[in-house]
């Protein structure tokens, strides 16, 4: 089927399997292998992109869903030579060792400093909570990391949050 | 210093196994056994070969050339014997990788099962002393009278654990991209831990001469040991491009990682431990009861810590192993060490408690001047400070030994020690120094999984030729690369290491270029116990009405020779408490009894630890000087980090509800049914 | 994955024109992707209703209205739900990722399927899969399936936080299909599996949800509890909803309890419910409402542990929603 989507700000066009993914069409057709394969089941957190501005498991997207969908990957967050905070956090903060979970824990903290609403460690529900380190645990606990990087990257999302 | 190759890390472009850009590649997909032993009678693969773009089915059915001496894991299709539920017993190569899942799922294989044991349990018949355990250890020691020195105690604990089969789960599934060239040379990149030993079996198991054999492994996402050694999917890319006539990559699924690149075995230990009313040892025994499989010999070595860790007069350490019908068990971080001690510091709780005494004094008491099964002098041990400068950070001093009586609200409160330790050892590599541009550029086929070995070894070059980090240019992860060993054992630096620092000395002289091989300077190390040791300590909060339990506070300190790198060295030292904590607390693979193989084969279900669970981690090491181990002074950390843990934590939770759990992993149900 | 055909929807009602035999509705396919790649769900045609113009929340007088299409962060984030129904915001905060929240629907959520493993695996038996090829989790890994109302053909657990949440505020789940619109009542929406495990719900082929109507919120203090082992990003061992309206006199006006992850479906503590209005709203009495309630209970040798943890869970609650 032909979808078209625009990807990192570049539209582009293809005629895709029904049964392929959001992910795979990055990683095996559009030359884009930042956003990871870990599980292919929305376990882990590796692959996810940011589709119409909200992360999001690019595993469990079928790319023929996802249609007229404007997609950001890891590739997309850097404005030139210009890294993201995030992504120079990183690095500083050591938050990440075999870099596999890191593209899609980029997203993913790009994604949840966009969304202000409770999560299921807020006190009170109707006023949006401040960023606490502890926000940020619950918040950035759909992307796992086997080596355990997460008190850095808990550190690394805190300094380079607005 | 900051990895090397952070940026590209944190901008996607580090390249792992699957994602060269390669040509017309094709795409591979297993068919593995729905019996756990038996044999395989027919492979229906008709429907499967009508299938849009297949281009091939591999099976035993028309079993490709292999070595016969090819191992047991790796002789795929070789024969249509069956022993174990989830081994490739066949597999499709199409043009896409929807294809080549959808027609794998179409082919329909034919059994002639067996009745299987896949359980390990006491009492098994089938049990065995294996002639060594890994790497080389014998399998049993006897120091003293073990029976003399137990009847002879003030105190005794004779105790049971066990632990669960674990799997390493690295976020990078196992992948390879096979590329053969017209002259028959075949390009393999694989997720590995070490190119030059894939390198060696992949060509020993296809039969050919290791020249025609190259391994690319730039980028590695985790391996924890379970890409320590050639897995079966990267024999399966090399026949299936083969039979393609074209490029094929594979990447296994999370589920098929479960069944093929290896796990923990579970174990039964048995310690039985003696004190005088000092609370000085008079005997230790650990007896570990282990699994292997029909296929290969596997016996992890979970007894050998207690020939190092306390001064006894008597000591008896014994492994026994039974042959089910299961995958091989593997290496997982600190073979042997992880669930070993997992048992002896938990057993040295029990027997602190036994004898009304502090934990941290009953270990200090009991440090060993001499390693207590051989007798060799260490080449430094500072088991006792670790414990005193965990002591005095962790607020050791203040703590109430009573168990069970601090309560915050619904939450029991507790705190724990436990030891950890771990060989420091190094084996025979070789590198190549030279310069290029005014630059240096070093090569060592290393491999880097996260451990930040292109950063370490970057400024060890850097630190022997006195000039900066940023003029010398590491090259790794290729077996076209001066050889080296697998990065495993914790001694990928001190391997590695030293064959750089000898490159580079003598690129220092020469002006020009310098190469190395350390295996005649190994021979010459003298004969000394050579050990990293630490001690971890954890606060725990256990629910009363949930069961549930958090670790608010993690702290390890670490004696582990000369830290390479302090930022690079934290991180692998919190890594490894990390995934220790998910020991404690959550991870296990069921064994399915009826079915054969295993279950709850995915991240859903096989939990490790999420971002949550972890508040707080912290790693201090000491200033350790110790000149009898490599150039560097280091010890590896890859492992040690991982030691320990889930005794101390499983301790707090004794501290804080007065309950002891010797099952791991310790759950919420396992709780409530005591309370 | 079997090849399908994959269509888009344009309206409620067009969904349910192309539905046929072999069709299944697509919402943010947090589920159905998942169990189509493991070969657990293989339709010959997806219609794909995650853009149907079902995503709006609107108040209807007291009530809530809540598009099926809506994603579960947007319930979750919606003032009104936070101040009216905390223990709904919870409970949807409380399951998957921020990742899957931000593509689930609502009625995906309601519709999502066990994941007792057996279930999730093609190469072993599941009668819920498989009808009448058995059901090997009662001799095996039972250790997070069912403790009530199960059956011998299947002791599989509905794994969503939501729905326990719904069925404690009797919301109602309104359905379009091919004999046009009903409105079906929580809990009523999931069923036992008795001897028809392959069925989740009263669903009939073609229906499609198209809304959640939210009843004005039962008075007194709500919460949601999930209890798991890992701190997030984890199915419920077992969890909670809870609302309880003690008056000045001490006496129990009103109380919800529903249960998740210990039935085939959210499970409406009705028993202890009927116990306690009336009564006193002592310790006491909610402990015995508890045990009222799992009395009715059959555990297996490894979830046996659901009912010590159930009776804390309800008593503890109860406890910190009374005055």
């Amino acid at each position: 089927m032909d979808i078209t989507l625009k990807v990192n700000g570049t539209p582009r066009a293809v005629d895709v399997d029904p049964r392929m993914s959001l992910l795979d069409l990055l990683r095996e057709r559009l030359g884009l292998i930042g956003a990871k394969k870990g599980c292919d089941h929305g376990q882990c957190g590796a692959c996810t992109v940011i589709i119409d501005g909200r992360r999001a498991n690019a595993c469990l997207a079928l790319a023929v869903a996802v249609d007229g969908s404007e997609v950001t990957t890891v590739e997309g967050l850097a404005e030139g030579d210009d890294l993201h905070p995030l992504q120079e956090a990183f690095i500083e903060h050591d938050a990440f060792q075999c870099g596999y979970c890191t593209p899609g824990q980029l997203c993913s903290a790009v994604g949840m400093l966009g969304e202000p609403g409770p999560s299921a460690v807020t006190g009170d529900l109707v006023v949006d909570p401040d960023l606490t380190p502890e926000e940020i645990r619950e918040r950035m606990s759909g992307n796992l990391c086997r080596c355990g990087a997460y008190v850095n990257i808990v550190s690394a999302i805190g300094e380079a949050a607005p | 210093m900051n990895r090397i190759e952070g940026r590209v890390k944190v901008t996607g472009l580090a390249t792992y196994a699957a994602e060269y850009p390669i040509e017309s590649v094709a795409y591979a997909y297993p068919v593995q056994s729905l019996v756990a032993k038996g044999r395989v009678v027919r492979v229906h693969d008709a429907e499967a070969r009508e299938m849009p773009g297949v281009l091939a089915v591999l099976s035993c059915a028309d079993p490709p050339r292999l070595a016969e001496d090819a191992d047991p894991e790796l002789a795929l299709f070789q024969s249509g014997d069956v022993a174990y539920r989830g081994q490739i017993v066949a597999a499709v190569v199409a043009d896409t990788y929807e294809n080549a899942r959808a027609a794998a799922a179409a082919v329909r294989v034919e059994y002639d099962p067996d009745d299987h044991d896949v359980t390990l349990r006491t009492g098994h018949p089938g049990f065995y002393r294996p002639d060594v355990v890994n790497p080389n250890y014998p399998a049993d020691t006897v120091k003293g009278d073990v029976e003399a020195g137990l009847a002879g105690a003030a105190v005794s604990v004779d105790v049971t654990y066990s632990t669960p089969v674990l799997h390493n789960n690295p976020m990078e599934p196992h992948a390879a991209m096979a590329v053969w060239d017209p002259e028959g040379r075949l390009l393999v990149y694989d997720s590995t831990q070490g190119a030059s030993p894939d390198r060696d079996t992949i060509a020993q198991t296809l039969g050919l001469p290791r020249e025609d054999v190259r391994v690319v492994s730039r980028h590695v996402g985790g391996g924890f040991g379970s890409k320590g050694s050639t897995r079966p999917h990267a024999v399966l890319a090399a026949l299936a491009a083969r039979a393609a006539g074209r490029p094929v990559k594979i990447a296994l699924t999370r589920h098929q990682m479960f069944d093929v690149t290896g796990y923990r075995t579970p174990t039964i230990q048995r310690l039985r431990l003696g004190a005088d009313a000092g609370g000085r040892l008079t005997a230790v025994e650990h007896l570990a009861y282990e699994q292997t499989s029909t296929l290969v010999e596997f016996a992890e070595q979970t007894a050998t810590p207690a020939r190092v860790m306390y001064a006894t007069p008597a000591l008896r350490t014994a492994h026994r192993l039974v042959r089910l019908d299961v995958a091989t068990p593997s290496w997982m971080r600190a073979p042997g060490e992880c669930p070993g001690m997992y048992a002896l510091e938990s057993a040295m709780d029990e027997l602190a408690c036994a004898l009304g005494m502090d934990p941290v004094e009953l270990r200090v008491v009991n440090d060993a001047d001499a390693e207590p099964e051989s007798g060799l002098p260490f080449s430094s041990r500072n088991l006792v400070l670790c414990l005193r400068e965990g002591a005095r950070r962790f607020g050791w001093r203040d703590r109430d030994p009573e168990p069970g009586v601090r309560r915050e609200g619904e939450w029991l409160v507790g705190t724990g020690v436990a030891a950890s330790t771990y060989p420091a050892r190094r084996r025979p590599a070789t590198a190549f120094a030279f310069v290029r541009d005014d630059d240096y550029v070093v090569q060592v086929a290393a491999a880097d999984i996260g451990t930040g070995a292109r950063t370490a070894l970057t400024r060890i070059a850097a630190e022997t030729l006195g000039v900066a980090p940023g003029r010398v240019h590491l090259e790794l992860g290729d077996s076209d690369l001066p050889d080296a060993p697998v990065a495993g054992g914790s001694m990928g630096t001190s391997s590695w290491g030293s064959a750089v620092v000898r490159a580079c000395e003598e690129l220092k002289e020469d002006g020009k270029e310098g190469r190395a091989d350390t295996t005649d300077e190994i021979k010459g190390d003298a004969k000394l116990a050579r050990h990293a040791f630490g001690a971890q300590f954890a606060e725990v909060r256990v629910s009363s009405v949930t069961g549930e339990i958090r670790v608010p506070r993690l702290l390890g300190v670490f004696a582990a020779g000369r830290i390479v790198d302090g930022k690079l060295a934290r991180s692998q030292f919190i890594g490894g408490m990390t995934m220790g904590l998910g020991m404690a607390l959550m991870e296990e693979t069921l064994t399915d009894e009826e079915f054969g193989g295993f279950l709850r084969r995915d991240l859903a279900q096989y939990h490790v630890p999420a971002c949550a669970d972890v508040p707080h981690v912290e790693a201090v090491w000491l200033d350790e000087q110790d000149g009898e181990l490599n150039p560097m002074g280091s010890k590896g950390i890859g492992e040690i980090g991982i030691v320990g843990t889930a005794a101390a934590i499983g301790n707090a939770v004794h501290h804080a509800t007065g309950h002891r759990v010797r099952e791991l992993p310790i759950t919420p149900g396992s709780i409530l049914s005591r309370f | 994955m079997k090849p399908f055909e994959y269509a888009r929807a344009g309206s409620p009602s067009d969904a349910v024109r192309r539905y046929r035999p072999g069709t299944m509705y697509l919402g943010g396919g947090t589920n159905l992707v998942d169990l189509m790649r493991l070969g657990v769900a293989e339709p010959d045609r997806l219609v794909d209703v995650s853009r149907l113009p079902l995503d709006a929340i609107e108040q209807a007088g007291d009530r809530l209205r809540v598009g099926a299409a809506v994603r579960n962060t947007d319930l979750a984030a919606d003032p009104l739900v936070r101040a009216r129904y905390p223990m709904l915001a919870r409970a949807v905060l409380a399951g998957a990722s921020g990742q899957v929240r931000n593509m689930a629907t609502v009625a995906g959520n309601l519709l999502q399927r066990t994941r007792c493993a057996y279930f999730q695996d093609v190469g072993r038996p599941c009668n819920k899969r498989r009808p009448g090829s058995g059901c090997p989790a009662i001799e095996g890994d039972h250790t997070n399936l069912a403790v009530l109302g199960a059956s011998d053909s299947c002791v599989a657990t509905h794994p969503s936080d939501m729905a326990v949440a719904l069925a404690a505020l009797d919301a109602e789940v309104h359905v379009t299909g091919p004999e046009g619109d009903r409105i079906i009542p929580m809990p009523g929406l999931h069923r036992l599996p008795g001897d028809e495990p392959e069925r989740d719900t009263v669903l009939e082929p073609g229906d499609l949800i198209t809304a959640v109507e939210l009843p004005a919120p039962p008075p007194g203090a709500s919460t949601y509890r999930k209890v798991r082992e890992r701190a997030s990003f984890a199915f419920a061992l077992v969890s909670i909803a809870a609302t309880l309206d003690v008056g000045s006199d001490g006496v129990v006006n009103d109380c919800r309890i529903a249960l998740g992850s210990v039935a085939h479906v959210p499970w409406r503590a009705e028993r202890a419910e009927r116990l306690l209005i009336g009564g006193p709203a002592t310790g006491a009495a909610f402990l015995r409402a508890a045990e009222a309630e799992l009395e009715q209970a059959r555990p297996l040798p490894r979830n046996a542990y659901k009912l010590p943890l159930a009776r804390n869970l309800i008593v503890a609650t109860l406890e910190e929603l009374a005055p």
